[in-house]
Parts: structure tokens; C-alpha cells; sequence
């Protein structure tokens, strides 16, 4: 079974976190700390000069972790470090410059050396998704999908094309009221399940436990990113442990189900 | 090549959650472009409030002073908000009334792009926010009372680099949390497609006009024709028309702050690389791990650290060449124009002007360059005092 299917075996919760912030040492530790705490998936940043898609928190992640001069190579390093420990299933987190910087072929080959199953990439919609796909399949990596709820003959286009699982994006910035967005995002879901059969995460700034509660009931999986990234921002080198603590409710929260 | 590449350069690399406004900017721009009443309307706005066409005006005295080529300074700094960035402004602004749209954003480097905005704005009624960069408005706080005087929100971008490439950053954050009653205008030839295209097209009524004016003038065509690129926009419209002429050399002039061998420039062409970035293939100053380098120049409309898709494909196939100018010799023609001409230039036009001066004068007297002078330098005149070692308060 591939890496992103086991995570889904159950409810998933997925962990957002900036690798690099505040250094690499520090992430394998929390990695290791989330697998311990019954995080299924690690969605791992990597850090860009101009992140335009991410909430300020996480943009403040991306800087700190340049500042510690965090780039691809060595954070493949770090991975095959965490790999002696655990084998949880990650996905890297990246804007295409990076990688296309790094090379394609290069990127992917090394994806699959320390088993990162899936890539998700904020700045390539399905119209650009042939700028990496050939080199993605080639060594089995899954480029995840985000879906937004604007347009649903969008949604069912990248639904039925989309491998590994959906990255369901309810509705940026309205993170006050998310249980408001109930009717829509079941709605969605309901379109999504008749378009694919993988699994779908929703991912808009979760981060108490009845949130988790409430939305890993219609979903197949739970994203949790700036909750996360605030604790390492906070903790830094002593984040390992917080994470843990709050991955452990987090994820308590979804068992019940 | 597709429809929103220029060659292997352009695309549409943005988050998703922008693409359903894009696809609709996309059909909206394909249907009015053709519309009869669409055009009407942009045009009479160009010709009535804009101040179109522009002079193409000899420099009598540069010429005589260069003793070389003619050279014929195409006047955008005449236009309505002292610049060429009006004319893609009341484009898209008109674009976003026709779509229904009720609020415009943009970002802006100088203030130029912003100020235009502001101005089409309340020309039409919309709502308006800016996205600046920090220490552009230390840099133009002018322009930025000229933004507010005009009805705008003028928001100052504290993140990375606080400079234009930033400002974008923001509005594009903006623009993907609201775009239903929203139309971002983006400033350049830059951004995913159809923007390059859009803004070209806008900014081609430069060359239409000045490749008329000089055949009617001279009745040829000119040898060189060129302009200062930063994101490339007055560049693109200057180069436009002229892309068929095969004979007429394109030259577009670059920042390279305190010279290319230094880190302190904005020289993309010459020494950026491929890379991927506010939502295009293109030429970028990036670092061998493609995170985008912190730029400079002494020119705020110049200092971003991309050039748009069209121009990228136009280096590759070599039909444009593209040169780096410092601040030093952007100065310096700065100052130049103002005394032999008694034309106060934009200090980014001034990189274009800069390089005229140093190749006329190694061509033939009946040879001709026309420079598109895109924005005039009223708002760099305290900042080129300074430069000089004066102070002086606004």
C-alpha cells in the first residue's frame, strides 16, 4: 500500500509544518514527535522568498526558515534522517521556483529515494500541471489537488484527473464562523465523491478539537497548519513536545469517530 | 506556442483559488477587445482625458549636441498622471466596470502604476486600494498623498523586501481573498496570462502612434527604438508595432543600480535565469535555490526583480536586445535631458535616455532612435537631489 493510502486507512490528521523553522534539527524532531502523537500525514514546507498563498503565519515561517538557510538539498537530508525513525507518511509543501531550480527529474528521483509520496504545489493550477506530471508519475509521486468551492465544473475537472487526495480548500480567510460553511462544504464533498474515489482532506485553518471533531466527520482527513506553526514559533527548539501534546488532542479528537 | 505562452515563457502559475476569476477576466477581455461601444469608449477616454496621442517630439538639441543619430523622444510623460502606465489603467479600469466589478486593486513600485489607477478610479467610480511597498512610499511619499488625495487606500507592504515584488505579493494575496466585486490591475506586462497580454495591448497604442508619426515625419522607419524595462510594460507598447519591422532594432534598458558585478541591481536580463514566478515563466534574479533575490535600484519602477514573458521570448529568439544601465548614467541623463532639452524625465525613463546618449553619437546622422520617454521626473526630484547630496523638502 502506497504511503498516502495508509494514511487514509482512517480519518486522517495531516500536520502543516515549515521545515527549517527555526532550523532542520528542530523539524525532524517534530516529525518524529508528530508520528509519535498519531499525526497520520506531515505536510512539510518548503520554505520561498515570496510565498503569496499562505496565511501571514506562515508566511513569517517561510523567512524564518531562510534565515536558517533551509533549501531543498538539505532538507531531503533531514528526511532520510527522519526515515531511521519513522516511516509516516510525508508530502512536501512548495512553490515550483524551487523545484525548478533544482530540476525536475532530480527532485522527483529524490522524492521517491526518501519516500515522500505526494507533492503539493500552491502556484501550479490543473493548467500547468504538465510542467511536472511526466516526472511525477515517473517515480511515483502524487501531485495533491487543491479544490476550491467557486466553480464546480472546476472542481469536478481537477476531481476526476486528481491522484492521491484532494486538498478541499472551503473558503479562504473565514476562519470566524467555519462552521457556517457546513451546507457548502458537504455540497462540494458530495460532487467531489461522485468525480473520485480518493480520499479528501479539507484543509482552512482548523485548529481546536471541536473543529476536528465536527469536520472529520464529513471529511476523509483534517489539515491543521497554522495552529502548528504558531507552537514552533512560539517553543522553537523546544517545540518537539508541544507539538506532540497538541497532535495527541488533536488526534484523540478524531478517533472518537 | 499556446495562447497564454510566449514561446516556452508566460502560463498561469497561480493558486487555484485564483484561476476561476482569471478564466473570467480571460473570456470578458476576448469578448470586449472586439466589443464596438468597449472601444469607443477606451478610446475616447485616451484621446479626451488621457491627452492621446502623445508628441513624438525631435530632440533637436540632443541630436546636435550627440552629432549622430536623430533621436525623437516619444512623450508619454505628457499623458494625463505624468505617464505611459494610463493607458493599460484605463483599459483594465474600464475592462473591470464593463465586468461589473465595483473595486479595483493594484500594486505599485514609483507610485505611477498606483497613481493612474487611483485616477482611473475615480474617473470611474470605483473603489480603490494600493499595494506599496514600504520604502517605496518613503521613497514617493508624493505619490502617495497623490493616491489619497485621489480617493485611494494606499496600504504599505511591511513583508520581505518591502519593495515592488512585495506589493505584488500583497495584492495578490488581496485579490485571491476577494475577487468577486474586485478586478486586481496589474501594472505591467507581467502576471499570469491573460495579463501580459492585456497590458500589451493597452500599451501598443505607443508604437501605433509613433510608427505613424515617424513615417509621417522622416517617412521611414527608425533604426533603433528603445525603452527602460522593469517589468517591461512602456517597453512592450514601444516595441510592439515594430516587432515586423525587422530592421528596426529593439533595445530595452535595465536597472543595474550600482553596476551588475555588484548585488545591488535589478539587471534581469542580465543576470537572471529562468524561474517561475507571480504567476508566469519567465527571466528572474534568483538564487541557484530559486528564491527570488532581493533587488535595487535607484529607480523604484525599475526595482523589481522579473521582466515579463514577452520580453524573455523576445531576448531568446534575439529579436530584442536588452542592456544594463546604472543609476550613476540614469542620473546623469537625468539631468541631461532637463538642461539640453528643458524635459525633466522619470528617473526610469532616464535608463533609456542613458543609453541613447551613449550609442547616437556612433551612428549615422541620418539614422534615427526613438526613446520612449514613459514618465516625467517631477517625483524624482527631491530623491535625485539627494543623490547629488542636497536635501531638499518636498
Amino acid at each position: 500500500m502506497n504511503n498516502i493510502k495508509k494514511a487514509f486507512e482512517n480519518k486522517a490528521l495531516i500536520g502543516f509544518l515549515m521545515a527549517g523553522d527555526p532550523d532542520l534539527n528542530t523539524t525532524k524532531e517534530v516529525i518524529i514527535s508528530m508520528a509519535k502523537a498519531g499525526c497520520d500525514m506531515v505536510e512539510l514546507g518548503v520554505p520561498f522568498s515570496d510565498p503569496i498563498a499562505e496565511s501571514s503565519v506562515v508566511q513569517s515561517a517561510n523567512l524564518r526558515a531562510l534565515k536558517s538557510e533551509t533549501y531543498l538539498k538539505s532538507i531531503f537530508d533531514m528526511i532520510k534522517e527522519v526515515r531511521n525513525t519513522t516511516q509516516i507518511s510525508i508530502i512536501l509543501h512548495t512553490y515550483i521556483n524551487p523545484v525548478f531550480n533544482y530540476g525536475y527529474e532530480e527532485f522527483f528521483m529524490k522524492c521517491s529515494e526518501v519516500n515522500v509520496c505526494g507533492i503539493v504545489v500552491p502556484d501550479l493550477p490543473y493548467e500547468e500541471k504538465s510542467e511536472i506530471k511526466e516526472y511525477a508519475d515517473k517515480y511515483n509521486v502524487d501531485i495533491i489537488s487543491f479544490v476550491v468551492p467557486e466553480n464546480i465544473d472546476r472542481v469536478k475537472m481537477i476531481a476526476k484527473e486528481a491522484t492521491g487526495f484532494i486538498y478541499f480548500v472551503p473558503s479562504i480567510g473565514s476562519t470566524s464562523s467555519m462552521e457556517g460553511h457546513f451546507k457548502e462544504i458537504t455540497n462540494i464533498i458530495e460532487v467531489l465523491k461522485e468525480n473520485t474515489n480518493i480520499p479528501i482532506a479539507l484543509g482552512f485553518g482548523i485548529n481546536t478539537t471541536q473543529q476536528a471533531e465536527f469536520f472529520s466527520e464529513i471529511a476523509d482527513g483534517i489539515i491543521v497548519g497554522n495552529a502548528i506553526v504558531k507552537i514552533v514559533e512560539k517553543y522553537g527548539k523546544n517545540s518537539p513536545s508541544q507539538v506532540f501534546d497538541y497532535v495527541k488532542t488533536m488526534k484523540s479528537a478524531i478517533k472518537i469517530k | 506556442m499556446t495562447k497564454t505562452r510566449f514561446g516556452k515563457f508566460g502560463g498561469q502559475y497561480v493558486p487555484e483559488v485564483l484561476m476561476p476569476e482569471i478564466k473570467r477576466i480571460e473570456e470578458a477581455y476576448e469578448f470586449y477587445k472586439n466589443d464596438k461601444k468597449f472601444n469607443e469608449e477606451l478610446n475616447s477616454l485616451l484621446a479626451n482625458y488621457a491627452g492621446r496621442p502623445s508628441l513624438l517630439y525631435f530632440a533637436k538639441n540632443m541630436t546636435e549636441d550627440l552629432n549622430g543619430a536623430k533621436i525623437y523622444l516619444k512623450r508619454e510623460d505628457l499623458n494625463h498622471t505624468g505617464s505611459h502606465k494610463i493607458n493599460n489603467v484605463l483599459g483594465q479600469a474600464l475592462l473591470a466596470k464593463y465586468m461589473g466589478k465595483k473595486r479595483v486593486i493594484a500594486e505599485t513600485g514609483a507610485g505611477q502604476h498606483g497613481v493612474a489607477t487611483a485616477t482611473a478610479a475615480a474617473l470611474l467610480g470605483l473603489e480603490c486600494e494600493i499595494y506599496m511597498g514600504l520604502e517605496d512610499t518613503i521613497r514617493q511619499s508624493l505619490n502617495v498623498y497623490r493616491m489619497e488625495l485621489l480617493g485611494a487606500k494606499v496600504h504599505a507592504v511591511t513583508f520581505g523586501t518591502q519593495t515592488l515584488k512585495d506589493a505584488v505579493n500583497e495584492a495578490m494575496k488581496e485579490w485571491s481573498k476577494r475577487s468577486d466585486d474586485t478586478m486586481y490591475l496589474l501594472g505591467s506586462v507581467m502576471g499570469p496570462y491573460p495579463y501580459p497580454t492585456i497590458v500589451r495591448d493597452f500599451q501598443s497604442v505607443i508604437s501605433k502612434e509613433a510608427r505613424e508619426q515617424i513615417l509621417h515625419i522622416e517617412g521611414k522607419l527608425p533604426n533603433i527604438v528603445m525603452a527602460c524595462v522593469g517589468g517591461g510594460s512602456n517597453a512592450m507598447g514601444m516595441f510592439y508595432n515594430f516587432i515586423n519591422d525587422k530592421d528596426v532594432r529593439l533595445i530595452g534598458c535595465e536597472a543595474a543600480g550600482l553596476g551588475v558585478d555588484t548585488d545591488k541591481h535589478a539587471a534581469t536580463m542580465t543576470k537572471g535565469s529562468i524561474g517561475i514566478f507571480h504567476g508566469m515563466k519567465s527571466i528572474f534574479c534568483q538564487n541557484k535555490h530559486g528564491q527570488i533575490a532581493p533587488v535595487y535600484s535607484i529607480s523604484a519602477g525599475l526595482d523589481y526583480p522579473g521582466i515579463g514573458p514577452e520580453h524573455a521570448y523576445l531576448k531568446e529568439t534575439g529579436r530584442a536586445e536588452y542592456v544594463p544601465v546604472t543609476d550613476e548614467e540614469a542620473v546623469e541623463a537625468f539631468e541631461y535631458l532637463s538642461k539640453v532639452e528643458g524635459i525633466i524625465p522619470a528617473i526610469e525613463s532616464s535608463h533609456a535616455v542613458a543609453y541613447a546618449k551613449k550609442i547616437a553619437p556612433t551612428m549615422k546622422k541620418d539614422e534615427i532612435i526613438i526613446v520612449c520617454l514613459s514618465g516625467r521626473g517631477d517625483k524624482d526630484v527631491a530623491a535625485i537631489a539627494k543623490y547629488r547630496g542636497r536635501i531638499i523638502n518636498e
